[in-house]
């Protein structure tokens, strides 16, 4: 039986805790911090929290402020409104700039089912990265969010992270030891690769099992840092187990699995099929009915596994 | 308030017109870049830069200097010039404006040392500067918890210069709102309001006015000045450090293409021409003409 546990309290205690081990770390929201769960750090240190109000693209800009001057700034709202209203800001300073802020991108992929497509952020992925300079993070449980946040405040550069709204299941105890920008494998196997972010690396060692039960021997590798990808690790999965499958809680165009079909094509060139939303917008309703609409279900990665066995085969 | 000297009123006035030379000499020698928001604005970057600002050419980044933010960024060429001129790099590097390699690009970019701010895309001057002033007042953070004593407050303070016409980018008021809740007193706005921008009058392309009013209405103190009249400058940014709890903002009165009689009030000046042979040279010696009125020959 999965555990599910929440992601947002999740990483406002996170945030909590960096900011109790740094007193350089600010948090801003745009007015939505009972939602991104950045009141958790407002309560801690009500003199280190700035509610800008709905002004995303100032969001943005303050933070840059409280960048240059020395201080960590987590700009958190919703990811929609990070990847496209502010992103003039994030494109601009942040990474032309370099100013090093964190941008804590809230309800993610379709996480906010109920709220529909216009709260949605299907394709901050494929925005966020095209960015020269950015890094792209999306913690796949709660532990994750607890041993990535301390490794985005120390990142010299800006971040974008992913942050699931929902209760997801736990996958790791304390002795995951995730490093930005290195993939690791959860699970060995030689027939293919699935390569799974965020939710849907649950996904992923779930459809190993039951390819398993079918006699498919399939490797998962854990991309938890989109940008900079850990293309060795990809290429490696791609030559060692000749095929590859891609999932994530996003459109298939831009993200993760364009990302490891880029990095695949031009030195070792292997069947790679992507799970992901079909460059569309999704709709509204339970989130584990939509992620099964959306073609992002464990049977989805499976049916995408023997496309891919096929593929190689040939 | 300081009383400013006429010595010193006529010293950075002689500045300005040096800087609107260097200006001109920039941008015929790159064939590119602006020249009527330069020239708008060259009085008070020279009051800026040769009096009002706390600074160290030495040391750019000095954590107790002033930040000046350009938010209207195609005015580099004369920020350029200005931190040439101040010492933040050698003046023979305003040759490489636009061109191959260089430090100098096309709009500001943080590698030259003094540029504060990336800018070009206009609106971002007020939300970065308020972010700044915030942190400033409330003192420079140290990296760990661990590292008593605790931050104490900065007297820097915070400029940013706009044009009229960038006030049609919402977050300028996005930020402006910010930096009134704050109580920012540390943050001064400079509009540079010459009435023009890239394709005709701001009346027309957006009405902006009023102005002033608009500024009031979003709690900042606001004061209005002759934008050319260095004493008038010079007086409202020492009366904007007067204003506690509250940020400032000094509209600014000016003529776009200022010095240059055909460039004034034409909005082709503002970017999309470039002075041929004739009129580099008519430029020239208006400017030079100028300078001599203020009693003293352009210095090479």
């Amino acid at each position: 039986m999965t555990t599910l546990a929440p992601m947002r309290p999740a990483y406002g205690e996170a945030l909590v805790e960096l900011g109790r081990a740094r007193e350089d770390v600010v948090a801003l929201s745009a007015d939505v911090s009972n939602s991104d769960f950045s009141w958790q750090f407002a309560e801690a240190f009500p003199e280190r929290f700035l509610n800008v109000g709905i002004s995303e693209q100032s969001l943005v800009d303050v933070a840059v402020g409280l960048a240059y001057t020395g201080y960590v700034p987590f700009a958190n709202t919703f990811a929609f409104l990070l990847a496209t209203r502010a992103l003039e800001m994030v494109r601009t300073h942040c990474c032309y700039g370099g100013a090093p802020v964190k941008l804590m991108g809230a309800y993610a992929g379709i996480s906010d089912s109920f709220d529909g497509p216009t709260h949605h952020a299907i394709t901050d992925i494929a925005i966020m990265r095209a960015l020269p300079g950015m890094t792209v993070v999306s913690p796949a449980d709660t532990t994750a969010v607890a041993k990535l946040l301390p490794q985005v405040a120390d990142w010299p550069g800006p971040v974008y992270m992913r942050l699931n709204r929902n209760e997801v299941p736990v996958l790791f105890d304390d002795s995951y030891a995730p490093e930005i920008g290195k993939a690791m494998t959860h699970r060995g196997g030689s027939d293919l690769t699935l390569v799974g972010t965020g939710l849907m690396l649950s996904r992923c060692l779930e459809a190993a099992e039951d390819l398993a039960a079918e006699g498919v021997d399939a490797r998962v590798l854990e991309v938890h840092t989109i940008k900079p990808l850990d293309e060795a690790a990809v290429r490696a999965a791609a030559a060692e187990t000749g095929a590859l499958v891609t999932a994530e809680e996003h459109t298939i165009v831009g993200g993760l699995g364009s990302a490891v079909m880029e990095a695949v094509a031009e030195e070792s060139p292997v069947p790679v099929v992507r799970v992901g939303i079909r460059d569309t917008f999704a709709t509204t309703g339970a989130y584990m009915d939509l992620l099964e609409h959306m073609g992002l279900g464990t049977k989805d990665i499976v049916a995408a596994a023997y496309r891919a066995l096929a593929a190689k085969g040939r | 308030m300081h009383q400013h000297t006429d010595e010193l009123a006529l010293d950075i006035a002689r500045r300005a017109q040096r800087l609107r030379i260097d200006v001109l000499e920039m941008v015929c020698r790159a064939q590119s870049g602006h020249l009527g928001g330069p020239y708008s604005a060259a009085e008070i970057l020279a009051a800026l830069y040769f009096h009002h600002l706390r600074l160290d050419p030495a040391r750019p980044d000095w954590p107790e200097r002033d930040r000046f933010l350009l938010s209207k960024g195609h005015a580099a060429p004369i920020l350029y010039a200005v931190l040439a001129r101040r010492g933040f790099f050698g003046v023979e590097e305003l040759e490489t404006f636009r061109r191959y390699p260089t430090r100098l690009e096309g709009h500001p970019d943080r590698k030259l040392p003094g540029v504060e701010m990336v800018a070009g895309p206009l609106g971002h001057g007020v939300a970065v500067g308020a972010g700044m002033a915030w942190a400033l007042s409330r003192g420079m953070p140290k990296p760990s918890a661990a590292s008593a004593p605790s931050a104490f407050a900065s007297r820097a303070r915070v400029v940013v210069l706009l044009g009229d016409g960038e006030l049609g980018a919402g977050v300028v008021w996005e930020g402006a709102m910010f930096a009134a809740k704050q109580r920012l007193g540390n943050l001064t706005a400079i509009v540079d309001y010459n009435g023009i921008q890239q394709t005709g009058a701001t009346a027309d392309v957006m009405p902006t006015e009023p102005i002033a009013e608009k500024w009031r209405s979003f709690g900042w103190h606001v004061q209005e000045v002759h934008g050319h009249n260095v004493r008038e400058v010079l007086d409202a940014l020492d009366r904007a450090d007067e204003v506690h709890a509250r940020p400032s903002a000094i509209i600014a009165r000016t003529t776009k293409g200022r010095g240059v009689s055909y460039m004034e009030y034409d909005h082709r000046w503002h970017g999309g021409l470039v002075p041929n042979a004739d009129q580099r040279e008519q430029a020239l010696a208006e400017l030079r003409a100028s300078l001599a009125e203020l009693g003293e020959e352009e210095r090479a």
